[in-house]
């Protein structure tokens, strides 16, 4: 089998106040999947999305990425081939145009000149944000911000895009064209998420993380529909929603 | 929600000083600041001289004066302070319009009054005609250090997410029947904005975070 994109196994990671957020937590991802990780709020996966590109490291346990293992001297590489979409946009756009924000990560990795400019374009066509490219990133509605906060790490060519919430605070439309562009986007994606109907459209595989562990871990479609795993980790469908209907 | 609605001094144009550089903007800003201080305030007429320079270039600009006039109330405390002066200082007596006041302080009240307007009027009229982006970038030309241009740079860039979150927490204050300009109700108002500063260093941290997931080392790309 080829080596996985994402390869998380045995991760135990305590906080400083001894609170133990994942304990012994095995997750691979191969290439070209896409793939949602569940789980009540607390569950620990903010967490264990801050172990993918090394900003918090484990207690025990490894994470490598393609193969390369998310140690120190490894950092700035594991973060080109781990791009991670934070949940409020306003975090992730700092700076005061469009172009600048979403030129911030590739010419952290030395990218320059032309090169550089036609990475910020492409990032940008690919959410269809190309001609917001001079604007503030404050003046722009939050579901294009959030599009820009994708692009700001397109733009760094990862290997796998890791969102977190992305359809939070998203209205029904702006929901659907991100659906869209993720759909349309040639990468590998985890996506952490409390939309479950989300995770059912863009995921074929689901994962739930319950108290820092792996508790479920298969077709998004059978993950919702075993009602006993869904009621013991609190996990909830919509009103009305019910994936037995769908197609 | 949160889309701040551009910054309150810029005025949208494209006259000779709106395009010029913003370093030279900066420099003659400066310059003209410190010719204005330098002069003795008994030289009225010098100040008449900088009064119409000043007002050529606001009309090269095309910003209309009012649009200036307005923005000039943050000069207000100042003005108060000045206008005190003539009263409260020492010195010999002159009858003006039948009231007696110190003529150093007339002097003063005066002096502190024009230096100000002059430079409060010259500021505005940078702002009006840079985008707060130029103005960093013409102080990085000038070899402003980088780390202070990039806390400015920030500053400008979260002001208005910071103040649409104050302003959400007013609203949620009066929501529950608390008017924040009561004294009754200061406390109330002093600890929310000490939850505005939790907030918002926990927003730095965050923004921290997502530098670094892009590979920020310490340096902003230029």
């Amino acid at each position: 089998m080829s080596t996985p994109t994402l390869d998380v196994q045995g991760l135990v990671y305590a906080y400083p106040d001894g609170h133990a957020a994942l304990r012994g937590v095995d997750l691979h991802v191969h290439r070209g999947e896409r793939v949602a990780l569940l789980g009540p709020n607390g569950a620990g996966k903010t967490t264990l999305v801050l172990h993918l590109n090394g900003i918090l490291t484990g207690d025990a346990g490894t994470v490598s990425v393609s193969g390369l293992p998310v140690v120190k001297q490894n950092l700035q590489d594991v973060r080109r081939r781990v791009g991670i979409v934070f949940q409020d946009p306003d975090d992730q756009l700092f700076l005061g145009s469009v172009r600048q924000d979403v030129a911030f990560g590739p010419a952290n990795l030395g990218v320059r000149g032309a090169a550089l400019d036609r990475r910020v374009m492409d990032a940008l066509e690919q959410v269809g944000m190309a001609e917001f490219a001079d604007r503030p990133p404050h003046h722009l509605s939050f579901g294009q911000r959030r599009r820009v906060a994708v692009a700001t790490v397109l733009a760094m060519e990862p290997e796998i895009l890791v969102l977190d919430e992305p359809s939070s605070n998203l209205d029904p439309a702006s929901r659907r064209e991100l659906a869209d562009i993720l759909r349309s986007l040639d990468v590998t994606v985890l996506m952490v998420t409390h939309d479950l109907p989300y995770a059912l459209e863009l995921c074929p595989r689901s994962v739930v993380l319950a108290e820092g562990a792996v508790v479920a871990d298969g077709a998004t479609f059978d993950v919702l529909t075993d009602d006993v795993l869904m009621k013991e980790h609190r996990l909830e469908l919509p009103f009305g929603f019910d994936p037995r209907t769908i197609g | 929600m949160g889309a701040g609605h551009g910054h309150r001094l810029h005025f949208h144009g494209h006259s000779v000083v709106h395009r010029a550089q913003p370093h030279h903007k900066i420099l003659a800003l400066l310059g003209f600041v410190l010719l204005v201080v330098a002069t003795p305030r008994e030289w009225f007429a010098a100040y008449l001289l900088h009064l119409s320079l000043l007002l050529v270039v606001i009309a090269a600009s095309r910003v209309p004066v009012t649009y200036l006039l307005k923005r000039l109330v943050v000069e207000v405390p100042f003005v108060v302070f000045a206008l005190l002066m003539p009263f409260i200082a020492h010195g010999p007596q002159v009858e003006v319009l039948g009231v007696a006041v110190s003529e150093p302080g007339l002097l003063a009240a005066w002096g502190l009054l024009v230096k100000g307007t002059l430079g409060v009027l010259a500021s505005l009229t940078l702002a009006a005609t840079t985008e707060p982006q130029d103005v960093l970038r013409g102080l990085e030309r000038l070899r402003m250090p980088q780390l202070v241009v990039q806390i400015m740079g920030f500053m400008i860039r979260y002001l208005d997410v910071v103040s649409g979150e104050l302003s959400r927490m007013l609203t949620a204050m009066r929501s529950r029947g608390c008017d924040p300009r009561r004294p009754r109700h200061w406390p109330a108002l002093a600890r929310s904005l000490g939850a505005l500063f939790i907030r918002s260093y926990e927003r730095g941290e965050r923004v921290h975070l997502a530098m670094l997931s892009r590979g920020y080392t310490g340096r902003l790309p230029s």
